[in-house]
């Protein structure tokens, strides 16, 4: 997984509550044997004017010109500011493969849902939880100015605007230690790696036919 | 003390470290891959430029999507018809050859259902854990391993790590005790124990199978009951090492041999419960009281006896249990206090990983043999569980037992089992399948299926419709067409 520190970046507003797991990546893309390339079927439904399937080339598609992301003056947003319950739905851990892929390393909104809470977290994404009134501002402020950017350090747990405005938020220590780290479940495994190889010593001697270095003829 | 449960010995043989959150790190022996659950995990460590922890671990064969028909076969992966279906198969191929796993391709002898292959190779064994990105992965726990399916992301973190993060089960004991009636199976006896605990009866234990009806079966049948543990609610199903399992796994090409053969022995006899174990909960049953099951509804907990008959929803205990019988008979097609033996079919599937083993197929042949499949029945198909089931069938002559009744006689894999393949029921139909699950949709949209052993679905591939096979010879009418 990816080390989070800091993010200073654009910052792209997606005006809408309980943006599901469905809108994020809609199913027809849980086909794919993959966990990258799911970024240019990130919102499918509300970015392009046709039906989407996988395997589709997507330059050829007309794409819905209201819609926020397709906007010049979002290009390259890494922060996504949206209204609570963002994240809800299903348990698919596509949601945040397509942020990820796209370019979103931090969501920005009053509330997630909980499994897609975890979920982003594994993956590498900072989900900031600000109270309404706070997003409210955010969302004002990104409107009026084009070229918007935020600053979101994880360490400090603050967000700072280009007025210099400090907003504090919590997160959990421990999904904060992993991503500082770039841990993930398997990173986390790992940090026990020698109490894994001294056991699998002692099992390779109580047990040996369980270790065959090479297989049978 | 109390003394341990076979669970519990497992659990603590393979216990690297308990974290804090009430987790535990458990190490994993034997990871089986399949095309359908592992291509996202290789991609995972591809990304974060991973390796795998032990190669020798893992053993993969493609079995969900592969085609069954002989033509199809001949030419391998190219044969596969399904885009989609293809680049699975072909992804798993290249993931083995990159990472250097060991893979038994599509025309391997040895390619199967994971489920048959790892213990038909003597690559599952007593005392080991055992995963794969498949809920059925309970079956190899006939052999005394602790087994389960995990998810995808589990899969990478056992090809990273070679452990899982697990939590303890706690333990249930099912012993069934006494004799089984003749034409009995171990698909009906676990077919009951569903029928009487419930589809989530099992959940959240290990459920240990007991009793002298369990010690009886033979390693085929034993791996039947396990099969279905997860259709109980149990992730986990187990059976004590006895004479039984030892002689099975004797000369497979993945057991030990020679001294360690002898070492491995010795350690796998202590692989039952103790005599004063404690369990969470024990349910008995009584071998005499169990009659051929055939399941009637869309979970496989709604089933019944052979000589039953489908329930009336209105004289049922509740409301809730009186709208999943409306709804199930409704999509089933059938009428309240219709008589099983009423149900007529249009096709009948022998295969899947819980009736695909050459025993099943033999007693599937006995009662095939020199009678003809019904001519109301559209399709009967036997699908061995690998190519090695499939050889050995051909040696002893079954192949032509089935192919002159008019059964259809197919190459290794899943196939009707899920229909991922082109295996499938068009709506509507009814199929008395050996498979596992009956639930809407399972084996092809608007398909009914009526979950019945090997003996019982041949017997009703002969009749056109469900007979009691304990009454095969006296009844003309399994002939008649
Ligand atoms: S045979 Fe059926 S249940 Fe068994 S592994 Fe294949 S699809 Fe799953």
């Amino acid at each position: 997984m990816r080390k989070f520190e800091r993010e200073q970046g654009l910052v792209a507003p997606l005006d809408r509550a309980n943006v599901d797991t469905d809108l994020i990546i809609p199913k027809q893309f849980l086909k794919s044997i993959k966990r990258t390339g799911f970024g240019v079927n990130l919102f499918d439904e509300l970015r392009y004017l046709d039906e989407g399937y996988p395997g589709q080339d997507a330059s050829q598609r007309p794409l819905n010109p209201d819609f926020v992301l397709n906007q010049p003056r979002y290009q390259g947003a890494s922060v996504l500011l949206a209204r609570r319950n963002f994240g809800c739905g299903s348990s698919r851990e596509h949601a945040p493969w397509a942020l990820e892929d796209f370019g979103f390393r931090v969501v920005i909104a009053p509330s997630f849902a909980d499994i897609f809470y975890n979920n982003a977290f594994k993956n590498g994404i900072l989900l900031v939880p600000l109270d309404e009134e706070t997003v409210d501002r955010l969302f004002k402020a990104v409107e009026d100015n084009e070229g918007y950017r935020l600053d979101v350090d994880l360490e400090h747990q603050r967000v700072t605007t280009p007025e210099g405005e400090i907003i504090e938020f919590e997160v959990d220590e421990f999904r904060k230690h992993c991503l500082l780290n770039g841990l993930d479940d398997i990173g986390l495994t790992l940090q026990d790696e020698d109490a894994i190889r001294d056991f699998e010593a002692k099992h390779r001697v109580n047990r040996p036919w369980l270790f065959r270095d090479k297989a049978p003829a | 003390m109390a003394g341990q449960t076979l669970y519990d010995k497992l659990w603590s043989q393979h216990l690297v470290k308990e974290r804090d959150d009430g987790t535990a790190l458990i190490y994993i022996d034997r990871q089986l891959l399949h095309e359908v659950t592992s291509p996202q995990a290789f991609e995972g460590l591809r990304l974060a430029n991973r390796k795998p922890w032990r190669l020798d671990a893992n053993l993969a064969t493609p079995d969900h999507n592969v085609p069954t028909t002989v033509i199809e076969r001949a030419e391998g992966n190219a044969g596969i018809k399904d885009p989609v279906s293809l680049i699975q198969v072909q992804t798993l191929d290249d993931n083995c050859a990159a990472f250097g796993i060991e893979e038994f391709k599509i025309n391997d002898a040895r390619q199967g259902i994971v489920h048959v292959v790892g213990p038909e190779q003597g690559a599952t064994l007593p005392g080991m854990t055992v995963v794969c990105g498949d809920s059925h992965t309970a079956t190899h726990g006939a052999f005394a391993a602790l087994a389960h399916g995990i998810g995808t992301s589990e899969v990478e973190h056992v090809l990273a790590t070679q452990c899982l993060l697990a939590q303890k089960m706690k333990n249930m004991q099912v012993r069934v005790e006494g004799e089984l009636g003749i034409g009995v199976t171990a698909k009906d006896v676990v077919l009951a124990i569903i029928g009487n605990i419930g589809t989530a009866g099992g959940t959240g234990y290990a459920i240990e199978f007991a009793g002298s009806a369990i010690r009886s079966l033979s390693m085929e049948g034993r791996m039947t009951v396990c099969n279905m543990a997860i259709e109980a609610g149990a992730r986990v199903g187990l059976i004590a090492v006895d004479d039984t399992t030892i002689e099975y796994l004797a000369n497979r090409p993945y057991a030990p041999s020679g001294e360690q053969w002898e070492a491995a022995v010795a350690d796998w006899r202590g692989l039952v419960s103790d005599a004063d174990a404690a369990f969470d909960k024990v349910v008995e049953i009584d071998a005499a009281t169990i009659e051929p099951q055939v399941s009637w509804g869309t979970s496989p907990e709604m089933v019944t006896g052979i000589s039953g008959e489908v329930p009336d929803p209105s004289s049922a205990s509740d409301d809730t249990v009186k709208r999943s019988y409306t709804r199930a008979l409704e999509y089933m097609g059938l009428t309240p206090k219709q008589k099983i033996t009423d149900i007529r079919l249009d096709k009948v599937f022998i295969g899947s990983c819980t009736n695909s083993r050459i025993e099943d197929l033999r007693e599937a042949a006995k009662v095939a043999k020199g009678k003809k499949v019904a001519s109301t029945i559209q399709l009967a198909m036997v699908v061995p569980g690998s190519g090695l089931v499939k050889r050995q069938a051909e040696a002893e002559g079954l192949d032509k037992i089935f192919t002159e009744a008019g059964f259809e006689w197919r190459e290794p894999g899943c196939s009707m089992c899920l229909a991922m393949n082109a295996d499938k029921l068009g709506a509507g139909e009814h199929c008395a399948s050996t498979s596992n699950r009956n639930f809407e949709g399972r084996q092809g949209y608007g398909g009914r299926t009526h979950l019945v052993s090997p003996a019982m679905a041949a017997a009703a591939a002969i009749a056109g419709h469900f007979v009691d096979v304990r009454q095969l010879d006296a009844q003309p009418a399994a002939q008649e067409a």
